[in-house]
């Protein structure tokens, strides 16, 4: 479908990019990379250190690379997901949750999420791109996938339609981002609904690599692909808060009222969908009680065992009921609250998707036959390296996002 | 109730000859399955076995998919943990020291009378409806359209680590010289393709546990350890659905 929607706007997405390169456009660019080098000096403080960040981490990944991933990182045969994939699904989640959330506003019309638009497809590209750098690493033959996805697919597998719709979504959101820089509103919606429409298709089937599983009954079922969308939107509200939040920090401005306005729309659904996540997580945990051995295990262990401070702490506390309680305090006027609430949801969140990555995996597979090193669940903790490179990857984002605030001039709309 | 009376003195005599052998297989099932459920559903009778390792029971009785249909039956209580068939395939496969192909759990039960520990080795069951085969994005690993093994072509291998995860048996690793997964294959490569009729673990066996050989050949061992009704024989893990071709038995 997506592919049907853009080939009707081609020839106008011809003319759109050969008018991109009109002198007032590229004078306009100027004028705002002139700005950005007269940025004050606690920002310039700050971009050194992002890139600081992403420089030390790339050399501890290309040391990772070098001596061998499974000397490096902290997974093993049993627990082969660690710290790397719970991180890329934490990145393609806030990715697609912030495309899902935007797209209300600059694909269905909805005035009042409209201010959000361009900061939103902006971070989503650079989200998604901090995903795949992750994963790169975490991928034993990287350039052998970007290959035989293409002569040798198997259209059984969800990893081969997550990978092949995230390549397309990342596109077609780096397409919108730039027609939404041209003032290209119309192929701005063709590409932002295309975006949307892979960028749901993946996500889901992200969700569905873990939920076809049935080997594993911690993650085996319908939930997962759901939950992953829904889960995904709670992600986007809370990035579109923490990053409009800090933009206009570091531009150093106040909202307008259709920015406060979107703000506390956002906001709203965000407590919304943060009631929702409560309740898919009650219903998760009441049914995995009555369950296999195996399962009911690790569903002990995150409430009471090995996993309970990351679940009480960082998931139900952190995660869920402080920030629901913030919104509501808020009453979604006051932004400084929000902003907390939203940046407590974004550590929660992140625990979240380790939680469920490592989980599934801590049960044994002969866990149910009482084999001796079967009877309990597996250990696993990330390593140096595996934590250098998930800082390596927030290092992108706020790199990226901070340099984007400058480029683009705070992301500022022109749709009304 | 206007139940008929029986006259037990004018009552016919119903010779077991009478039983046509058609009868008795059905009666012996309804017996099998029902110990099977009994003792607990850990043990199944070889007839809920049957149709939960293939589609359906007629499929399993008239015709295999593959030739040969590779297969095994492990006749675990004869297994002493010698390891000589982890040793055999270590060999055979070039298998490293941090991996294996093919492993022996062990079970104790420290209650139980007499005996308390049981060896149970383990390696690819080779299903028919194998996960990780349905979960490799490049096709790197798929079921051979002849024999039913299920191979690796290490070339395609991207290393995303999904088929080890889909794995109920835990039967895949990555192996560093080959830069990706690795996992038993029957020892096709090895010893199959070049005439010999044995895996390196069931040559190596001095205990007669690992019987390998083509199921759908009816005078072979695999074969006929499978279809007879006297002992029960199981897979493991038959929840999952993934319809293996190794088996399991006692006695």
């Amino acid at each position: 479908m997506p592919n049907e929607v853009k080939s009707a706007g081609v020839s106008e997405i011809a003319k759109g990019l050969a008018r991109s390169f009109d002198t007032s456009v590229v004078a306009g660019w100027y004028s705002n990379i002139v700005g950005f080098l007269s940025g004050s000096k606690s920002y310039y403080v700050l971009l050194a250190l992002t890139g600081l960040v992403v420089f030390a981490s790339s050399m501890a990944a290309l040391n990772a690379m070098n001596i061998g991933y499974r000397h490096a990182y902290g997974v093993t045969r049993e627990i082969p997901w660690g710290l790397l994939i719970s991180t890329y699904v934490f990145f393609v989640v806030t990715s697609t949750g912030l495309c899902i959330v935007s797209s209300i506003g600059h694909v269905f019309g909805i005035k009042d999420f409209m201010p959000i638009a361009k900061r939103s497809v902006f971070l989503s590209v650079v989200t998604i791109f901090a995903g795949f750098t992750v994963i790169f690493f975490d991928i034993e033959n990287p350039f052998r996938m970007a290959l035989y996805n293409v002569i040798s697919p198997n259209l059984t597998s969800n990893i081969w339609w997550m990978g092949t719709l995230y390549g397309a979504y990342m596109f077609f959101m780096a397409v919108e981002f730039v027609f939404l820089l041209l003032e290209k509103h119309r192929l701005a919606v063709y590409a932002g609904l295309s975006g949307l429409l892979s960028g749901i298709a993946a996500h889901s089937n992200l969700g569905a690599i873990f939920g076809m599983l049935h080997a594993r009954e911690y993650w085996y079922g319908p939930y997962m692909p759901i939950y992953f969308i829904l889960s995904a939107m709670a992600s986007g509200c809370a990035a579109i808060i923490f990053f409009t939040w800090l933009g206009y920090k570091v531009n150093n401005e106040r909202m307008d009222k259709p920015m406060e306005r979107a703000m506390e729309v956002v906001g709203k659904l965000c407590t919304l969908l943060l009631a929702v996540i409560m309740f898919f997580t009650t219903w998760k945990i009441i049914t995995g009680l009555v369950a296999s051995p195996g399962k009911v295990e690790a569903i002990r262990a995150l409430l009471t065992g090995s996993y309970a401070f990351n679940f009480w702490l960082f998931e139900v506390l952190t995660g869920l009921a402080a920030p629901f309680a913030l919104f509501l305090y808020s009453r979604w006027k006051n932004y400084d609250m929000m902003f907390i609430a939203s940046l407590l949801m974004i550590i929660g969140i992140f625990v979240m998707r380790y939680d469920l990555v490592v989980i599934g995996q801590v049960v044994p597979s002969f866990h149910d036959i009482g084999a001796k090193g079967a009877l309990h669940l597996l250990p696993y903790a990330p390593s140096f390296y595996e934590i250098m490179i998930v800082a390596g990857g927030i290092g992108i984002v706020a790199a990226a996002f901070l340099l984007g605030e400058k480029i683009f001039s705070g992301h500022k709309s022109e749709i009304h | 109730m206007n139940l008929k009376k029986i006259d037990l003195e004018t009552l016919k005599k119903e010779d077991h000859e009478k039983v046509s052998p058609i009868e008795r297989r059905e009666f012996l099932k309804i017996g099998l399955t029902i110990g099977g459920i009994f003792a607990g559903g850990t043990i199944l009778s070889v007839v809920s076995n049957m149709s939960r390792v293939f589609a359906s029971p007629e499929e399993f009785s008239e015709k295999y998919p593959y030739k040969p249909h590779y297969s095994m039956v492990i006749r675990q209580d004869k297994c002493i943990d010698c390891e000589r068939c982890l040793e055999a395939c270590a060999m055979t496969n070039d298998v490293p020291e941090y991996g294996y192909r093919t492993t022996i759990l062990e079970k104790e039960v420290l209650d139980a009378i007499g005996q308390k520990k049981e060896f149970i080795p383990v390696l690819c069951n080779h299903c028919n409806n194998p996960p990780c085969v349905r979960a490799c994005p490049t096709k790197a690993t798929y079921k051979d359209k002849k024999t039913g093994i299920v191979m690796m072509e290490y070339g395609k291998c991207i290393g995303c680590k999904t088929c080890v995860v889909a794995c109920p048996y835990n039967a895949r690793y990555f192996n560093e010289k080959k830069h990706a997964i690795d996992k038993c294959n029957f020892c096709f490569d090895t010893r199959l393709s070049k005439g010999e009729k044995l895996t390196a673990c069931a040559a190596a066996c001095p205990a007669g546990v690992r019987i390998f050989g083509d199921l759908s050949d009816a005078n072979s061992e695999v074969y006929k350890l499978i279809h007879q009704l006297a002992k029960p024989v199981w897979a493991l893990r038959p929840e999952v659905g993934a319809k293996p071709n190794v088996f399991y038995m006692k006695g």
